[in-house]
């Protein structure tokens, strides 16, 4: 056998051997969480709010924590749509295919990506200042959007940069204005958007330094915009810093309560997207 | 102790051996030629080449014509094992380079390769310079001597007529050729490994008329040396330089033989047909 | 009719137009916000002298923020370097030698990988690879560690990054035409010549690319680090000493910010630097995608 040859094989060797090892360290990294999280998770952990001396290892669950945080991310999400569809739809049919502006966007749309939670959060804590305001189930809200809108308005954009241009150009040759041919394509790009709204809920739902100085925590569920939030990676913080062991395997129990739920929107994301793109022209 | 019989029995199969060595270096000197025999091919359920049984004479032009769809290229390509790579293809029979098929398992499919000097459809320079572009295989080969290298990169230039005209930028991007030049690269680094022979994929199709011309004007010039095997998607081109025809229609060959013989007198109806231009 | 939609359409226009411009100000929004909630500390101490004391005494007024920058680097150049091949590797083998069987069953636990969120991995590392480098790494090399280390730190985080960087690369992989791959192929060279010579220089720039990205993912990665780094404001002399890098500084003390004097300050500040790192390195790292391009053409 030749040189060139065992080289081929030993590096083959080494490259599996990486591959086992990361799919090893997260069968590690979620067993340790099941392990120590299983026999904590009760029905109360998700349908009660956390009871007197929770901290200390008295009885209740974190159903505080998962309201917030689906309030947050589905009020986060709500204010990103909003901006990041018609964004994307500007940059790609408004604007000229290669024009400067839609480069300068999108080059903007890579650092905003890049930039960190906690400055997102430390922005958000000064905006909220600046404003007035406390830390509450809002000033959550609209960091939480800062920091996925981003992500979301990069995804969609690659998506949506896939499109062949057949359809639009059909629809502007039947005298359709930009914007009535938007509508159309918008049909078009549900699966994209579905895929990047899921994205960006994973990322959003699981970042506590955002949420750590402008939602604020509470033991209960907010019933207004201005009360403050709890949020599932701050209450799993919290509990973990507790010193009884018992709130520690609570910490646990709840990180499988998040994994789940990003768990099914991660699927449902692939299953989503799969199942559109089938039908797509 | 060995006995006396078993070592009657090393001498005589050491014998063998040794026969057998020079009956092969013998078959290797004299007949270097391809001969396939019973060659079926099947990706995923389709069967694509059905009971291909064929000669290619060595030291001439051999060009498969047929219309599009039916298999030239698969064929090209069971011939240095492209199709090891997607695990889809299946390849049932043998085929017989120097005399030995390229099939069995104790051949090694990189020794086929570099006997094997392929030029694709489309110029596909790899991401470096012309030099090293060239370089390339001598190098993966082992060649590390710098002046060996820089021989063989300026023999092969000049030899496909390129190195008059890359000359001063031989270190710059490849891809900054014209498309004509990037073909005649491609030929070039094909040579540099030091094939037996040249496959041909449709190689002039993406070219304009006179990088054509030169292209063609180097396959003449390369059947001194080498066997040369072309799939072509125009007649004229196979009349102008092949000195043996296949045609091949829906996965077979329905004739093959000598280029004058065979546009002159056609055996089958079907070659006539597609001579007559009734179907492309 | 006709005026209507055309109106419509008009007014389409110009609101897509400013949420566009919006989005380019607020960059410039977000630097110069925490730029000025910066400024009172700048003026104070002047720039200088908060990026290179290393002396962080907030009672007194002392801010030098030198351990923090520090702490950020050496955290993010481990992981880094922990991560880079092993991401490499793992994404060239999915992409040229595993079966398809192997890749539709490895591209969802990637994708798993990245959607499990920091806090996750945090709790991991405090109970696996911190008391693993307390007694039995740390141990060897030195006489005594926590095992809330820039090592921990590090490694917890190279976990993180690494979906991050193999989906990025596989992409990248992708999107090298077959032919090149066939060219060399048929050339007689092996797969891993081919690897070696074709496919690394040819994706270089997509490489590069997620390295960046992952960079600045690591250095702003707050509450995996956070939990496993020791949080001690020192400069760290080796891998087994606890750090405390920028995020985790502003993680730890928004409850006090408004308590002492040029604390909101100085914190603001240290978000600044963050972001200040992370426009950098953005930028270069896209001034030197183009430089690349331009000069060997791919």
């Amino acid at each position: 056998m030749r040189i060139k040859q065992i080289e081929e094989k030993i590096f083959k060797v080494i490259m599996m051997g990486a591959a086992m090892i990361i799919l090893g360290l997260l069968l590690y990294i979620i067993g340790t969480v099941f392990y120590r999280g299983l026999p904590a998770l009760t029905l109360d952990m998700i349908t009660k709010l956390p009871g007197g001396g929770f901290y200390l290892g008295k009885e209740g669950g974190v159903l505080n924590a998962i309201v917030g945080s689906l309030y947050i991310i589905l009020g986060s999400l709500a204010i990103s749509i909003v901006i990041s569809v018609p964004l994307v739809m500007y940059i790609n049919f408004y604007l000229p295919p290669k024009s400067i502006f839609s480069s300068i966007i999108r080059f903007s749309l890579d650092i905003l990506f890049g930039i960190p939670s906690i400055v997102y959060g430390a922005f958000g804590f000064a905006l909220m200042i600046y404003l007035g305001m406390r830390a509450s189930l809002l000033g959550g809200i609209i960091t939480v959007a800062m920091l996925i809108m981003p992500l979301m308005m990069r995804s969609f954009d690659e998506v949506t940069r896939l499109l062949s241009r057949d359809l639009p150009d059909a629809l502007l040759s039947l005298g359709a204005t930009k914007y009535e041919m938007t509508k159309v394509i918008i049909r078009q790009m549900v699966p994209g958007l579905i895929t990047a709204i899921l994205l960006a809920v994973g990322r959003g739902i699981g970042d506590a330094a955002t949420v750590l100085f402008t939602a604020g925590y509470t033991d209960n569920i907010p019933t207004a915009l201005n009360q403050p939030a709890a949020t599932l990676p701050l209450s799993i913080f919290f509990q973990l810093g507790s010193p009884v062991e018992e709130v520690q395997n609570r910490a646990y129990a709840s990180a499988i309560i998040l994994t789940v739920m990003i768990l099914i929107l991660s699927f449902s994301a692939r299953y989503f997207s799969s199942k559109f793109s089938k039908h797509k022209i | 102790m060995i006995s006396t019989n078993q070592q009657l029995e090393i001498l005589t199969n050491n014998y063998v051996m040794e026969m057998k060595e020079k009956i092969q270096l013998k078959k290797v000197v004299n007949n270097q030629s391809i001969r396939i025999e019973n060659l079926n091919v099947f990706i995923e359920d389709q069967h694509i080449l059905k009971d291909i049984n064929l000669t290619i004479p060595e030291k001439s032009i051999t060009c498969i014509i047929g219309p599009s769809g039916c298999g030239k290229s698969t064929f090209l390509k069971t011939l240095n094992r492209m199709h090891d790579e997607s695990p889809e293809v299946k390849i049932k029979g043998k085929i017989f380079v120097d005399d030995e098929n390229i099939y069995s398992p104790e051949v090694n499919v990189i020794d086929t390769r570099k006997k094997m000097g392929l030029l694709a459809q489309r110029p596909c320079p790899l991401p470096m310079s012309i030099f090293e572009n060239v370089a390339y295989g001598p190098r993966i080969h082992g060649t590390k001597r710098r002046k060996a290298l820089n021989q063989t990169v300026i023999q092969y230039l000049q030899y496909v007529g390129l190195w008059e005209e890359v000359r001063g930028r031989i270190r710059s991007s490849a891809s900054r050729l014209s498309i004509g030049q990037q073909q005649r690269l491609c030929l070039a680094r094909g040579l540099a490994i030091e094939p037996e022979y040249i496959l041909g994929d449709e190689a002039t199709s993406a070219l304009d008329p006179l990088s054509t011309k030169i292209i063609e004007e180097l396959f003449i010039k390369l059947k001194e040396k080498y066997t040369v095997i072309l799939v072509t998607h125009t007649l004229r081109q196979a009349k102008r330089i092949a000195d043996n025809i296949v045609f091949m229609y829906l996965g077979k060959i329905i004739e093959s033989g000598p280029t004058e013989e065979f546009f002159k007198n056609p055996k089958e109806q079907l070659t006539k047909d597609y001579l007559s231009g009734s179907f492309s | 009719m006709r005026k209507i939609r055309l109106a419509k359409d008009r007014i389409a226009r110009y609101l897509m137009l400013g949420i566009a411009i919006f989005t380019i100000l607020f960059l410039l929004i977000i630097g110069l916000s925490l730029f000025f909630k910066a400024l009172p500390i700048i003026r104070e101490k002047s720039l200088w002298v908060l990026l290179t004391s290393v002396n962080w005494k907030p009672f007194k007024g002392d801010f030098g923020f030198l351990p923090f920058i520090l702490s950020t680097f050496y955290v993010s150049l481990i992981a880094i370097i922990i991560a880079l091949p092993f991401s490499i590797l793992t994404s060239i083998y999915l992409n040229t030698y595993a079966s398809k069987t192997i890749c539709r069953f490895f591209e969802p636990v990637v994708d798993l990988l990245s959607g499990i969120p920091p806090v996750i991995y945090g709790v991991w590392g405090t109970l696996t690879i911190v008391p693993l480098i307390a007694n039995k790494i740390a141990p060897k090399f030195v006489e005594f560690s926590t095992g809330y280390t820039v090592l921990a730190g590090g490694v917890v985080l190279a976990v993180m990054i690494i979906p991050l960087l193999i989906s990025i690369m596989l992409e990248v992989f992708r999107s090298i035409p077959q032919e090149i791959t066939d060219a060399s192929l048929s050339l007689g060279a092996t797969k891993w010549q081919t690897v070696k010579r074709v496919i690394l220089r040819k994706s270089f720039p997509g490489i590069i690319a997620a390295t960046v990205l992952a960079l600045s993912r690591a250095f702003g990665e707050t509450m995996a680090v956070l939990m496993v780094c020791g949080n001690i404001t020192q400069i760290p002399h080796s891998v087994f000493d606890a750090c405390y890098p920028l995020p985790a500084l502003i993680a730890n003390n928004y409850g006090e910010m408004l308590s002492m004097p040029s604390y909101e300050s100085a914190l603001m500040f240290s978000a600044f630097l963050l972001f200040i790192i992370v426009v950098i390195f953005n930028g270069l790292s896209r001034f030197t995608l183009i430089q690349i391009e331009k000069r060997y053409q791919f």
